[in-house]
């Protein structure tokens, strides 16, 4: 089954497969009127994209599965390849994605015990609708940005969690999303609710392989942090250099809850991504670690957005940006101190690595303090691998080559302590094949 | 071991080594003192091929090969190392991690986890080096004399055959002195071929590691050469009292 073309007959097509609720088709419809009325982003990478060519979707017709066995020996072979089956046993429960269904989805009895949902947003449409419903496009309309609205008119798949109050998972959840097909376009919506009291660490990987055509990636991600809860999304895309990565990525924070955002932008041909929180709550906060690496005809947009609201919230954004072979790296940022937000703290720290003098690393802060009783800091540096310290290798026996990784991967130390275990090593390896 | 024939090295228009020679054989130990801005350390650095220097004439050759023009790196490899005079820091690098590079960089096979670390730690012991900071990047943090004890915690781990003691005192209070030098004395009791050269402003180092020679540097030349006595004689004269060139036996 695959659905070419946007339109408002693929848009009921859509809701049509997945025998969806009114209520959700008179959400794409909408989304896909205001998906009208916006212009495109003026700022950031500028590309050619053909909203009528993306494929829109695009499945299997064997549904979701809680076991490997059931699924296509072609596409369960891919994911072993891609390291995805063993990395279950680290977790508490994972979600693959294939093109734009969900094909498999688990976690251990432990968590069902506990009330935790784990699922795909369609299945989590379904069975707890009245729980989406008071949740779903409430941090991220459709009103937003054009690409919100894209994904609000054809989204499909995604994760749907809901972790109850009181409740503390010792291990991640994990999704992994892949395109696998030309021309193809992934538009998963994820929603994941952290009740009271709560703490969840989320993983997110994709990839895709590389063909031609563009691919485009237009997700939207919602995050509710409950009260004295938190939650860690750590992802790192790795999508091919051909692949349009425009995601929208927002969480609401309340009083005393965490958000943090861990996101490292490696592959695509252009990605805007800004990850935000919106302190509401008095007392909360929000830290986002970044680094994007671009190489040859890449363009990596991303930073992040801190809305203070609540009193005493503090916020933190780590930028780390490499630039080589003519690529650009630029971190695009804003913090917003509201008046409300008296007694607030928010720190930036970009930091850009240009490799060549054919690489661009820009970088675009707004910082907006409203009141005199709080404080925001800004601080950046730009710079080459320092002579110094390469001699300084170098004399040990070093090769200039083996120096500068061990700089490079220095640079992101920051970055590498946050992700666990696995991915830090994953991470080395996307490094050492980009660089 | 090391000969270093007619050097002359400028950077831009200055002149910093100036017909330099020294001939440094196995086992020998030479100091080299001097005034500051003489020269000394930029020394180091052109015997490692640091690119901000330029070798206009002259030659430095190691183990009877030339080592002019080759990589930084790949002189390391033959066996020079330089403990320098003010180790920088490198955030994000982790020491265990670099260290355990440099050592494989001289290795067919990696070394093995559990060998490293039982070697690392065990030699970080003996020189009192924290063990903390072998897991934070290198030298953040630590201060001037847990700087010097990386640059000798490093020197035992990759056995060089020639060392460079770039000012190893300064920074370096009499106890952290006394437990360095007497691990280089180990490492030296150790690898008796070992050539060693000291540079130093001060000759308090040399009661340490006893030089058999030692040579007078002023403006980018060797003035004078004695025997270990030469140091103390400076020591009292001052490197600008000019009968001390003029008296006794000069080599060069």
């Amino acid at each position: 089954m695959e659905i070419k073309g946007l339109n408002e007959k693929n848009i009921k097509k859509i809701s049509e497969i997945k025998n969806e609720e009114q209520w959700v088709l008179d959400f794409r419809l909408k989304s896909f009127e205001l998906f009208n009325k916006q212009e495109m982003p003026d700022f950031g990478p500028k590309f050619d994209l053909d909203f009528n060519k993306v494929i829109y979707y695009k499945s299997q017709d064997q549904g979701m599965n809680t076991n490997w066995n059931k699924i296509d020996n072609n596409i369960k072979c891919e994911f072993q390849n891609l390291g995805v089956i063993d990395s279950e046993k680290y977790l508490d429960g994972i979600g693959v994605q294939y093109e734009s269904e969900v094909i498999y989805h688990n976690m251990i009895e432990e968590l069902v015990e506990k009330k935790v949902i784990f699922t795909s947003i369609e299945m989590a449409m379904k069975q707890y609708p009245d729980l989406v419903k008071k949740y779903f496009s409430k941090i991220v309309s459709s009103a937003d940005n054009k690409l919100a609205a894209l994904n609000g008119a054809v989204f499909s798949g995604g994760s749907f969690i809901y972790i109850p109050p009181n409740t503390t998972l010792d291990r991640p959840l994990q999704s992994y999303f892949r395109i696998n097909s030309r021309g193809m376009g992934q538009f998963e919506r994820t929603l994941i609710i952290v009740d009271d009291n709560s703490h969840l660490h989320y993983v997110e990987g994709c990839t895709a392989p590389t063909y031609t055509d563009s691919s485009l990636h237009a997700a939207v991600v919602e995050i509710y942090v409950g009260k004295n809860s938190s939650c860690r999304y750590s992802t790192i895309q790795n999508w091919a250099p051909n692949v349009l990565n425009l995601v929208t990525k927002r969480a609401l924070v309340s009083e005393n809850g965490v958000m943090e955002w861990i996101d490292g932008n490696i592959g695509s041909k252009a990605t805007m991504k800004y990850p935000a929180c919106i302190l509401k709550g008095d007392n909360s906060s929000g830290t986002c670690i970044t680094i994007s690496v671009a190489t040859k005809e890449q363009q990596q947009d991303s930073g992040a957005r801190m809305i203070h609201i609540g009193k005493n919230t503090t916020s933190t954004i780590i930028s780390k940006s490499i630039a080589r072979l003519g690529g650009n790296a630029t971190y695009r940022g804003k913090v917003d101190i509201k008046e409300s937000a008296i007694n607030s703290k928010a720190i930036v720290k970009c930091d850009s690595l240009i490799l060549d003098k054919d690489s661009k690393s820009d970088a675009y802060p707004t910082n907006i303090c409203r009141t005199p009783l709080s404080n925001l800091e800004h601080e950046a540096t730009v710079s080459r691998i320092s002579e110094d310290k390469l001699f300084y290798l170098m004399s040990r026996g070093i090769s200039e080559e083996k120096a500068t990784e061990l700089i490079i991967l220095g640079f992101i130390e920051r970055f590498r302590q946050e992700l666990p275990m696995e991915y830090a090593v994953e991470l080395n390896q996307l490094l050492k094949r980009n660089l | 071991m090391l000969s270093i024939k007619k050097l002359n090295v400028v950077v831009g228009d200055k002149k910093i080594l100036n017909d330099f020679n020294i001939d440094i054989k196995e086992g020998e130990i030479h100091a080299i003192m001097g005034p500051n801005g003489t020269g000394k350390s930029t020394l180091s650095k052109v015997i490692l091929g640091n690119k901000n220097y330029e070798v206009v004439s002259g030659d430095i050759k190691f183990d009877g090969k030339s080592i002019l023009g080759l990589a930084t790196d790949e002189i390391a490899r033959l066996g020079v190392f330089v403990s320098f005079q003010n180790p920088i820091s490198i955030e994000g690098v982790v020491n265990s991690e670099f260290l355990k590079t440099a050592i494989n960089a001289r290795r067919e096979n990696a070394i093995g986890l559990f060998e490293f670390v039982k070697e690392l730690e065990g030699k970080a012991k003996e020189l009192d080096y924290p063990e903390e900071l072998i897991h934070r990047g290198v030298n953040v943090g630590a201060s001037g004399g847990e700087r010097k004890k990386n640059e000798v915690l490093q020197m035992e781990l990759l056995e060089p055959k020639f060392i460079i003691l770039d000012e190893l005192d300064s920074g370096l209070d009499i106890d952290s002195l006394k437990k360095v030098c007497e691990g280089i004395n180990n490492y030296l009791k150790n690898h008796p071929k070992t050539g060693v050269l000291i540079i130093t402003h001060y000759p308090r180092i040399l009661e340490y590691i006893k030089p058999q020679f030692v040579h007078m540097m002023v403006c980018g030349k060797i003035v004078k050469t004695g025997g270990y006595d030469l140091a103390f004689e400076i020591e009292k004269k001052g490197y600008s009292d000019t009968s001390i060139i003029d008296s006794g036996e000069n080599n060069e």
